[in-house]
């Protein structure tokens, strides 16, 4: 519990890997908020990625961000966004550009989505806002 | 694979779905060139590539050691692409559950990063991975690892080193898949060997590479890393759904190693 808690304050403070400004309110609440999700997963026993991208979705806009997954492993790649949002959604495409079908989860301002590729290789998550104004969404992934 | 039960609880007492996809939809590849790729989300850490290939069975990781790099580089690309081979090597440590190994790399990562002038919070970080070693808390153990390849990178940006960043990430992945190859070649099956199918990641470091100054784009070392990386790129690149066959494997872990020992190499100081 320690740790988790300790990983939670170092993500907020460190926008890893994309940028050294800070994060704002809306980012923090779904940082945090899609953390709140994922502590499902941890008790599973899939670790979560020390990594994270946050961003502003429009409705029916489709954001696509690349990962590259290994086949053998399972993945759950959970999003959340703040009130603005009503309900979204996580999908998620091989590398041609065609829907994986996935297992999925959706409780209003988040979702996730759950998949373990037979082929490794590069993948592409899609955040979409389905109902609500346009907002911040931040997406974490967790793999064992 | 099933979404955790008490999640699934949770969302029936809440009215939420759990479901499989069913209606599946193409994306149009320009759509797919706009994707957004991120160090801290597109490149796999190297505890991704080993919880992959320990799959179909525990491979021997105390046999993909190395002997000890030097700590006395004064280059600051070929720092940083050793600080990510020492970070990789934090991994298989973990992997090993082998205490003292983690030990000696963490003091290491440490040296390394005191090295590129890097912030306190990531010196700090040492004795908290000595901490977990002692307890043998392996889950924290690679927590902790990862979180110390991110504060390393954090701490570059402050200190207008960004273009090292990729660096450090590229030097975690070779020296992830020089163990990948090594471990699949002395123990061949279909499952691990699929695990070295990574076109697209080599791309990426490929591309980043592409950007950075040129000056250090420039630098022996960085030059002769990028231009191998070329190669490597058409060896990682094996068709959807085609097992490497052990031939391929062996040409990657060539590639690989002679990658590693190029960076591994002292070069003159610039």
């Amino acid at each position: 519990m320690k740790r988790r808690i300790a990983i939670v304050l170092g993500l907020m403070i460190f926008a890893t890997g994309a940028s050294l400004r800070a994060e704002t309110d809306e980012e923090v609440e779904a940082h945090k908020s899609v953390l709140d999700l994922t502590g499902a997963f941890s008790n599973e026993g899939f670790k979560l990625r020390d990594g994270h991208w946050v961003g502003t979705v429009s409705p029916k806009e489709r954001t696509l961000i690349a990962v590259n997954l290994y086949a053998g492993n399972q993945y759950w790649f959970a999003a959340a966004a703040n009130e603005k949002a009503k309900k979204i959604s996580v999908d998620l495409f091989d590398e041609n550009g065609k829907q994986v079908v996935t297992e999925s989860y959706n409780s209003g301002e988040k979702a996730a989505a759950g998949y373990s590729p037979q082929s490794s290789g590069q993948y592409f998550v899609s955040l979409g806002l389905l109902e609500g104004e346009s907002t911040t969404f931040c997406l974490v992934y967790s793999y064992k | 694979m099933i979404f955790p039960l008490r999640c699934l609880t949770i969302a029936w007492l809440a009215g939420t779905t759990v479901a499989f996809a069913a209606e599946t939809v193409s994306l149009p590849p320009d759509q797919l060139a706009k994707a957004i790729k991120t160090d801290s989300l597109t490149i796999p850490t190297p505890g991704e590539l080993f919880a992959a290939l320990q799959k179909p069975g525990k491979p021997d990781w105390a046999g993909q050691y190395r002997t000890p790099i030097p700590m006395t580089y004064r280059n600051r690309a070929q720092i940083a692409l050793n600080l990510g081979g020492l970070i990789a090597d934090g991994f298989i440590a973990v992997e090993a559950q082998d205490s003292q190994q983690v030990k000696n790399i963490g003091t290491d990562i440490i040296k390394l990063a005191k090295a590129l002038g890097v912030s306190e919070n990531v010196l700090s970080r040492g004795n908290s991975i000595n901490e977990f070693a002692e307890n043998s808390e392996w889950d924290a153990l690679q927590e902790e690892l990862e979180a110390t390849q991110n504060e390393v990178k954090t701490s570059m940006q402050s200190h207008s080193d960004q273009d090292l960043v990729i660096l450090v990430s590229l030097g975690g992945w070779i020296r992830g898949t020089q163990v990948v190859s090594g471990s699949v070649i002395k123990n061949y099956d279909e499952q691990s060997a699929k695990v070295l199918r990574q076109p697209a990641v080599v791309s990426f470091i490929h591309s980043k590479i592409n950007g950075i100054s040129e000056v250090l784009r420039n630098e022996p070392l960085v030059k002769s890393v990028n231009e191998q990386l070329t190669e490597i790129e058409k060896l990682v690149a094996f068709q959807p759904g085609k097992v490497p066959t052990l031939d391929e494997i062996k040409k990657l872990n060539a590639a690989v190693t002679k990658l590693m020992d190029d960076i591994k190499s002292k070069v003159d100081s610039k």
